[in-house]
């Protein structure tokens, strides 16, 4: 029979959430790795029993954990992250040449084709892959090492390399999105990186329309559609039709467009969603009502998805990598709230339901459909 | 045989529920007792100082008979009393976060 599993990295460990096609009863597991920031947990599509994770703490540094059996198990593996070749500088928030120094894996993205080969973004902004299942890890360097990388600058966040999407039409051609440096395409499995932002305006940089510099949040692309790509930034949703080589801005009627999580329906290429959050300065949701906003054409036009969502008094943020789809019929959607609230809709977010509400603050989401 | 007494966290990814008896080759030092730790426990590389430096992290910090020797020297002779055995060896999370 068919289910799904839902990975959830909070700020004090992990949780995993298990339901039947159903997606109306479910059994939490967890927490595991109690204490650590679980900044992702993401399985891989070839093999869903292959799980890893992020675990992390300010005190400790950094681990990777793997699953070999969908989460009931885990075994560290390799943490050695080291930037290839003499690591440079990036601006520091003074402006100041700032060395490069490794904090923490932000997310992980197993390969489409093989368990054993996984990206990392992490911060200070930067790729890396093994090919070992997570043993060895090595910079895929081309990207710190394009011609604005030393411009790059923290945001408040920290500068960390939070989305990865490989294309599945063309396993070389890889798109990553950093924290106030932008959006950035390779075409040649990593070699070589430009930087893909024509159409962003940010109204914080001196030059509004620059080549680096814009504080993208999150993106997020459907398999069928490869050159289709959305984007939260820190103000505007954004989508691109060729690859990103220029982007529109699709906030339409959004009461705001500020916000981090995006995602698109399992089944529908121009079906979306956002969370709008009130700004930047106050990140909870407007008039504190928590609604997710869907527009089932591709941006513009959107509708406010509110059952089973509290429409009152409700001040939390639902971060970058805290919502996901599950690809069952009618597709499934989740996130997850800094309250520790995890929240689950089995028909497109027509209404939802709240799977756990007392977790730590949610980090991220990630949804396995099962066979 | 140095006796080592971890923080809870370390303490779980190293599946021991109380402190690590470890024989040390040398001079027993800061260095030397973690050199032997991560030896034992490989999970611990990085956790505690960083692998490629060998810098203690910013929030460990190193304690033996009632002392923080954090920033004694990382090669310097451990205290006899560590050295024997008769006392442990901390390595402590530092409270920090207010």
């Amino acid at each position: 029979m068919s289910g799904v599993r839902v990975l959830v990295g909070t700020r004090k460990g992990a949780f995993v959430l298990r339901s039947d096609g159903r997606r109306k009863d479910w059994d939490v597991s967890g927490p595991f790795f109690g204490g650590w920031e679980m900044y992702h947990i993401k399985g891989s599509p070839v093999d869903p029993n292959r799980i890893y994770a992020s675990q992390t703490t300010g005190w400790f540094g950094q681990l990777i954990q793997r699953s070999n059996d969908g989460g009931v198990t885990w075994e560290p593996v390799g943490n050695q992250f080291n930037y290839d070749g003499v690591p440079g500088t990036h601006q520091w928030y003074d402006g100041t040449p700032h060395p490069w120094e490794f904090a923490r894996v932000w997310h992980l993205e197993p390969s489409l084709s093989d368990p054993d080969t996984v990206l990392a973004g992490v911060e200070d902004a930067a790729l890396f892959q093994s090919t070992d299942g997570g043993q060895i890890w090595s910079e895929l360097s081309g990207l710190r090492n394009q011609d604005s990388g030393s411009s790059w600058q923290p945001g408040a966040g920290g500068m960390c390399l939070h989305s990865i999407i490989v294309s599945p039409k063309d396993p070389d051609r890889i798109f990553v999105a950093i924290s106030s440096a932008g959006a950035f395409r390779t075409d040649d499995g990593g070699k070589s990186w430009r930087p893909i932002n024509k159409g962003l305006h940010s109204e914080g940089l001196p030059d509004e329309d620059a080549e680096v510099g814009h504080c993208v949040h999150h993106i997020t692309m459907h398999p069928s559609k490869p050159d289709t790509l959305f984007m939260q930034k820190h103000w505007d949703v954004m989508r691109t039709d060729n690859a990103g080589d220029s982007w529109v801005e699709i906030s339409g009627n959004l009461p705001t467009d500020f916000g981090f999580a995006i995602d698109v329906h399992a089944h529908d290429p121009e079906t979306v969603y956002v969370v709008p959050i009130k700004s930047d300065s106050e990140h909870y949701p407007l008039n504190g009502q928590l609604r997710v906003y869907r527009s089932r054409s591709g941006g513009n036009e959107w509708e406010p998805l509110t059952k089973g969502l509290p429409q009152s008094n409700c001040y939390v943020d639902v971060l970058r990598d805290a919502m996901s789809v599950d690809s069952l019929d009618r597709c499934g959607l989740y996130f997850g709230t800094t309250g520790g609230q995890v929240y689950a809709s089995n028909d497109e977010g027509d209404s939802w339901e709240t799977i756990v509400r007392d977790l730590p603050a949610v980090l991220s989401v990630e949804v396995q459909t099962l066979a | 045989m140095i006796r080592v007494v971890l923080p809870a966290h370390l303490k779980t990814l190293v599946n021991e529920r109380s402190e690590v008896q470890l024989e040390v080759d040398g001079v027993a030092s800061q260095r030397s007792v973690v050199d032997a730790l991560e030896g034992r426990y490989p999970v611990l590389l990085g956790t505690i100082r960083d692998p490629t430096t060998k810098r203690r992290r910013p929030f460990v910090r190193f304690y033996a008979c009632e002392e923080d020797i954090s920033h004694d020297d990382p090669e310097a002779p451990l205290p006899a009393a560590v050295v024997s055995g008769d006392e442990p060896f901390f390595v402590i999370g530092a409270m920090a976060g207010g």
